[in-house]
């Protein structure tokens, strides 16, 4: 057993860290009241390897460990969670790492580490969310060509992506219902593509958000990744990778929420003398820091068993539902702790508090991690 | 690098504990030791035996020579297999720390080959009926009388106090010291010495098991080579102990979490409700998907607590979040696990009810949990004062 980061490691998240620190910090709350993607900064990370930092070199990436690029992902969302979501640019890139075609890694992944494209994932549609097999956009082979028609809901770098992922029902009579799934690569300059950004998110507003409307949209069959018909075998897989991803943005959130709540607790002073003077609060403050190391070893160890390559889908659901309900959990606290100047934008911790609840949302609902683990844990009965 | 895997020693360690767990505990026996108080005296000797107590004394002194980390492992396992049994075991070294940590080699030589060796049980005399979690005054005394050390007081809530061998006892030997902590010392008193006496403090809520008593000194007189580590050094002694020590509660909440765990996952498959077994109910699911992510979060802060501490480096607020967070599991695991077998939950033939009793303890001795708090928030705030 170890439980310490490498020297390297520990040089990555200083390195991550210090440049969040000196990027995000002034943008943080403008990009939030506009809903503005960072472009520029999410260009200075590309350009210091912060970005598809576990891509192999050969595809330009930096040759990381999942564990190494996930305490990219904490450092991030430490210092601000809507910044932070630039890590984001490179979702759906695992897809095509894991299961594409050499020519598709060669093609699809190299801009996106230099910062040339942004990619997506659109599984999601206004009528199925986390039930993936309820899917309505349908593929229909036409010769050398699919065709794509529907539309995708809360679709992250819906309207900034160059090209995304998309599940479609290709085999609609498969006798297997999981069967009925393939997974595409769609240029989102391919007619019949439009995006529409969606406004009004409660919390990384600084990410993008939109709906997806395919119509007619024809795909060369190239495009496939993986096989035809395991599109939701697919997705399953790449959830298992990319949710210990949420779980690293939450143990950052987390701990950055928690940093505030001990400063201001020692800035502040009431009846005389600093707040953090009362047990009442340092007790709070305990308990925070207790859920985030907690959370922060669930992560690491569903992280370290990709690494090893004995992804764990048990350890994956407990480390994302439970990093995220941490999150907000400790931003609660650390707004409280904030008092009536936490409920003001001037300070972080508001923005920090709306930005965790998706956590608990987003590439599964803790009500589904708990789904899996339920089902891994019980076995046959 | 990180790594979250057992060593092959290790795992070979834990199936020891366990497969020796699941051959010696009976559960009628269990429940016996439950509801008569009774200590599990021939388990615990063939545990000594196997060597499962004191396995982190070096083997000079009867122990195998493990790490704070692998003697994690055994506990979690042995209280796995069973909680009431288990904790009668794992504590039956209590206090024995002292004497290894900070101990002259004739001191570990005369005590802890006994302890490991399942000829007696060794016990810490700290709290007081007026000093729990402060332990910085203590009204128990200890006066130098030539050769010897005249000890007068009241200890309570001590756990193996009517069976123990010894009794590591934290005494004032400077009634002057300002601040008063740095007036005390740890000796090593002798339970058949004139003078000491155990007197049962009856019917306990849970680890019926052990036995606990209230200790009374009069005038006992112990030589002075039984004085452990630095005179006016003992409140640092204790306070180092339960850096140590706090790691093993947590193992030992762990383990009871996991055996109330273990036992509902295997009832939920086999209760029928509703024409299905509970298990395919989405709510238990749920339930059983919470339980397993705090038991292994547990895990990994102890794991994390004790590893930390065989590196050679002392960190209270990782031991006290080890020891806090795995013992609010156990009680809330265990709670759970009574709600789910519903009436046969509060019932002692299902056992869980035991655990649930036998868990909450943790959160209590060794340090509550608010004192943990107080560690933990002391050690990320920083000066403030």
């Amino acid at each position: 057993m170890d439980f310490e980061l490498t020297d390297e490691q520990k040089e990555i998240k200083k390195a991550a860290r210090e440049f969040a620190e000196g990027e995000f910090t002034d943008i943080a709350m403008e990009c939030d009241r506009e809903e503005k993607f960072p472009r520029d900064v999410w260009k200075k990370a590309c350009k210091l390897g912060f970005i598809g930092a576990y891509l192999p070199e050969e595809y330009g990436g930096g040759g990381l460990g999942l564990l190494d690029s996930l305490i990219i992902a904490e450092e991030f969302f430490r210092v601000d969670p809507g910044v932070g979501m630039i890590m984001a640019t490179t979702f759906g890139s695992e897809f095509i790492f894991l299961l594409g075609k050499e020519e598709q890694k060669q093609k699809y992944l190299p801009p996106l580490i230099t910062g040339e494209t942004i990619c997506a994932a659109a599984f999601t549609e206004p009528d199925a969310g986390s039930d993936v097999q309820g899917i309505q956009t349908t593929a229909v082979k036409d010769g050398d060509e699919w065709v794509l028609n529907g539309t995708k809901m809360f679709i992250t770098n819906g309207t900034i992506a160059d090209w995304m992922i998309v599940l479609a029902k290709s085999h609609p009579d498969a006798k297997k219902d999981a069967q009925r799934f393939t997974t595409f690569i769609v240029d989102c300059k391919s007619p019949g593509f439009s995006a529409e950004k969606i406004h009004g998110k409660m919390g990384i507003r600084a990410s993008d958000t939109a709906e997806i409307v395919l119509s007619d949209v024809r795909v060369p069959k190239e495009n496939i990744v993986g096989l035809p018909k395991m599109g939701f075998y697919n997705v399953m897989q790449f959830f298992d990778v990319t949710r210990i991803g949420v779980g690293a943005q939450a143990v950052g959130l987390a701990q950055g929420a928690l940093e505030m709540a001990v400063k201001h607790a020692k800035e502040r002073k009431v009846f005389g003398r600093p707040l953090i003077y009362n047990q009442g609060i340092q007790f709070k403050l305990a308990e925070m820091a207790t859920r985030v190391e907690a959370a922060r070893n669930l992560v690491y160890k569903a992280a370290a068993l990709v690494d090893a390559m004995k992804p764990d889908a048990a350890m994956t659901s407990m480390a994302k539902w439970y990093a995220g309900e941490t999150a907000v959990y400790v931003a609660d606290e650390s707004l409280q702790v904030h008092g009536g100047y936490g409920y003001i934008d001037e300070y972080p911790i508001e923005r920090f508090y709306r930005s965790a609840k998706v956590l608990e949302i987003y590439e599964g609902s803790k009500e589904i991690e708990k789904m899996i683990i339920g089902r891994t844990i019980g076995g046959k009965y | 690098m990180v790594n979250f895997e057992l060593t092959d020693e290790q795992k070979d360690i834990q199936k020891a504990a366990l497969e020796f767990g699941e051959g010696e505990f009976d559960p009628d026996y269990a429940r016996q030791c439950d509801e008569n108080h009774e200590f599990p005296k021939d388990i615990w000797k063939k545990a000594c035996q196997l060597g499962f107590i004191g396995s982190y004394y070096p083997e000079e002194y009867g122990g195998g020579g493990l790490s704070v980390l692998d003697n994690a492992i055994i506990v979690e396992a042995l209280c796995r297999k069973d909680s009431t049994i288990g904790t009668a075991l794992i504590v039956s070294d209590f206090a024995s720390d002292i004497i290894l940590r900070v101990g002259t080699h004739e001191q570990k030589v005369k005590w802890l080959p006994k302890i490991a060796g399942g000829e007696m049980l060794s016990a810490g005399g700290f709290t007081e009926p007026d000093h729990g979690s402060d332990i910085t005054l203590m009204n128990t005394s200890a006066v130098k009388d030539g050769d010897e050390w005249v000890i007068n007081g009241v200890k309570t809530f001590i756990t193996n106090g009517t069976n123990a061998g010894i009794v590591v006892t934290l005494c004032q030997t400077d009634s002057n010291a300002s601040p008063t902590y740095r007036g005390q010392s740890t000796i090593v008193v002798e339970t058949d010495r004139p003078g000491f006496e155990a007197t049962d403090l009856g019917s306990k809520m849970g680890i019926r098991s052990t036995k606990t008593a209230e200790l009374s000194y009069s005038d006992v007189r112990v030589p002075a080579d039984n004085l452990v580590g630095m005179v006016g050094k003992g409140f640092y002694n204790v306070l180092e102990f339960f850096d140590e020590s706090r790691v093993e509660i947590a193992a030992q909440a762990l383990g009871i979490g996991w055996c109330a765990y273990d036992k509902t996952l295997e009832y939920v498959k086999q209760r029928r409700q509703f024409g299905k077994p509970l298990a395919a109910l989405q709510s238990v699911q749920h339930k059983l998907a919470d339980m397993a992510t705090k038991l292994e979060a547990a895990q990994l802060l102890t794991y994390k607590a004790g590893w930390n501490f065989d590196q050679g480096r002392i960190d209270p607020k990782l031991t006290s979040m080890a020891k806090f967070y795995a013992a609010r599991a156990a009680v809330e695991v265990c709670e759970e696990a009574v709600q789910i077998h519903g009436g046969y939950g509060y019932m002692s033939e299902y056992d869980v009810e035991r655990h649930y009793r036998d868990a909450r303890i943790t959160e209590i001795y060794e340090g509550t949990k608010e004192i943990q708090k107080n560690t933990i928030a002391s050690s990320i705030l920083g000066k403030f004062k």
